[in-house]
């Protein structure tokens, strides 16, 4: 137990060195190039999503085909103000409609975007878009208590459904193109060094934040009837425990979990596009969770960040073999690693 | 629907209420499994149901349970009618059931079981907050000491022999405190001597609560030394005790003679 604190501190400080190794100068040999400062910051992210997805999946066993979909709504939130922010600075020079709504002849700003020129209110819809989403889909699949690989369809048929509503110009996102071209966040230019690695702060921060917060949560009494939800759904209600209700919960709070990477990320990689509602994003996210070692939080973050770096090393070496990687992947976890990697490394200790 | 930790918090008056069935009637695809079924159990009562396979035995704990709507008639206890009220609701008014496979929680210690079927408020916030207390642990406790169970307290339960699930499933009924505890088959798979002790343990809970028992083994419902009543076809084919029923030509003929 002493150990694994030790060695997940070690990892958080590495990792909260990148930034200050960035900012030395290039002929230092310890210098660490902006690229990769970028793309860990991306995982970060990615690994914060992978603990919303194992929250629910892991914990509760509610396989979600659809996390993607709170990530991107998250983005989008947070894209909106990065949009509104940029003000006459566009392409257009119009001193309120971003470029988008100009070329498209838009005469005023729509209802909904009002109030996102705010940054606490920006941050906040980042969190309960997602949430309400949750909550309506959660609320309508578990009172009919659909469960397994249906609810995963179904989950899987949102993320897709909004994808192709994002893509139409009429619904007032940018579609094709989504949101880019960001200025500025909170005061600080985007394109300096110094917010690139305030933003990577603020991700880790909240990696760090959201494992101790599952941690904590999953190891309360109701941690434990999340358990024995995945285990024996009928049994708990028996036992008096209203399913619905506790299931709806950790998907409401697993889905904001994801609306928080979104927010976290879009910024950091400074573009949001319907892309990223597509149901391989979610489906890849699965895979991380179950190559890390699923039903730990450890394992979670551990394989959000080794399948993108095998994903970024793959993709730069050999592009087409990747899908086909992520596929194999996809059928070799549950036959050779089904507790994951997590399992791995505790049948190995096991045995010695 | 009453929220299910406002119930939960009610306090019960130990077995005030009876169960009372009558006329029910339960058809799957035209299959009668319970044809006007009529059963009173009255309060603290210990009763044996038996009957041969597909006399409807587990489909009248699904009804009692709100597992199944029955298709037309009365289920109530006490005052309420269970054909209106779903799993957790009914669990709550003080119905426990013990299934025929024990469904204990096996990813999970002996404990922790025990704690999560304790009656406390059930909604996700009361479960975050809840801190095991003094009064919860001693009532923990005393419930792994009456199962047997309290030296495997920190072990998982699926690593719990057959026997010792059963028992711990039959532990996890008493402290859901409830009024009508409904037991399928509890000795199935057991040896003599777990027999034993689980007819003692069952005849020790009734008075307090009512106890309905639905088992094959004849041996074990002679020691539960109670009425019995024999289900065949969806009804009731004869009541009284083990001696009557053991004599009564009826039974004879569909069950005990094959």
């Amino acid at each position: 137990m002493m150990t694994r604190r030790i060695v997940l501190l070690v990892a958080v400080l590495l990792l909260a060195l990148l930034p200050v190794l960035n900012a030395l100068p290039s002929s230092n040999p310890l210098h660490v190039s902006d690229f990769l400062v970028s793309i860990i910051g991306k995982w970060i992210c990615y690994a914060i999503l992978a603990l919303a997805l194992d929250l629910a999946w892991g914990y509760a066993g509610i396989l979600s085909l659809g996390h993607g979909a709170f990530f991107a709504l998250g983005g989008y939130a947070i894209g909106m103000h990065l949009m509104r922010l940029i003000g006459p600075r566009g392409v257009y020079g119009h001193p309120v409609l971003p470029d988008f709504m100009v070329f498209l002849g838009y005469r005023e700003l729509p209802w909904f975007w009002l109030g996102f020129d705010w940054f606490p209110f920006a941050f906040l819809m980042a969190l309960v878009v997602p949430g309400l989403l949750a909550l309506v889909v959660g609320y309508l699949a578990f009172r009919s208590r659909i469960t397994g690989v249906y609810l995963s369809i179904i989950t899987q048929a949102l993320t897709y459904a909004l994808m192709l509503a994002f893509f139409r110009n009429d619904m007032g996102f940018g579609g094709n193109n989504g949101f880019t071209d960001f200025k500025e966040l909170l005061g600080l230019p985007l394109n300096s060094g110094t917010t690139r690695a305030i933003l990577f702060y603020a991700a880790l921060v909240s990696l760090v934040v959201v494992f101790l917060l599952c941690s904590a949560l999953t190891r309360t009494k109701y941690g434990r009837v999340l358990t024995a939800i995945r285990d024996a759904e009928s049994r708990v209600r028996f036992l008096g425990y209203s399913v619905t209700q506790h299931k709806l919960f950790v998907f409401v709070l697993s889905a904001m979990i994801a609306g928080l990477a979104g927010a976290l990320y879009v910024p950091l990689v400074g573009i949001i596009n319907p892309g990223e509602f597509s149901p391989g994003n979610s489906i890849e996210a699965v895979v991380w969770v179950a190559f890390g070692g699923r039903g730990t939080l450890v394992g979670a973050v551990l394989g959000a960040f080794s399948v993108n770096a095998l994903k970024t090393w793959l993709t730069s070496v050999a592009p087409d073999l990747w899908l086909i990687a992520l596929g194999c992947l996809f059928v070799a976890v549950p036959l050779l690693l089904p507790k994951g990697l997590v399992g791995l490394v505790r049948r190995r200790k096991g045995k010695a | 629907m009453m929220e299910p930790e406002a119930l939960a918090t009610m306090p019960h008056a130990i077995s005030t209420q009876g169960l009372y069935l009558d006329g029910v009637t339960v058809a799957f695809d035209g299959f009668r499994a319970l044809n006007n079924l009529s059963l009173i159990v009255e309060p603290g009562e210990l009763r044996a149901v038996i009957g041969p396979n597909g006399a409807g035995k587990t489909t009248m704990m699904d009804c009692i349970t709100g597992k199944t709507r029955p298709g037309s008639g009365i289920v109530k206890f006490g005052d309420r009618d269970l054909t209106r009220m779903d799993e957790a609701s009914i669990a709550n008014l003080g119905v426990g059931r013990k299934f025929q496979k024990p469904t204990v929680f096996d990813a999970l210690t002996v404990f922790e079981n025990l704690e999560l079927a304790l009656k406390a408020p059930r909604n996700p916030i009361a479960c975050i907050r809840w801190v095991l207390r003094g009064e919860a642990r001693a009532r923990i406790e005393k419930t792994m000491q009456e199962i047997g169970l309290t030296a495997r307290a920190h072990d998982l339960a699926g690593l719990l022999s057959h026997g010792q699930k059963q028992w711990l499933e039959i532990g996890m009924l008493l402290m859901q405190d409830p009024q009508l505890l409904l037991v399928d088959e509890p000795v199935a798979g057991m040896t003599d001597h777990e027999t034993e002790q689980t007819a003692a343990l069952l005849t020790g809970i009734a008075g307090e609560r009512s106890v309905v028992v639905v088992e094959h083994d004849l041996e074990f419902v002679k020691a539960l030394n109670s009425r019995v009543t024999v289900l065949h076809e969806g009804s009731v084919l004869s009541e009284g005790s083990i001696t009557h029923v053991q004599n009564d030509p009826r039974v004879v003929e569909v069950y005990l003679g094959r």
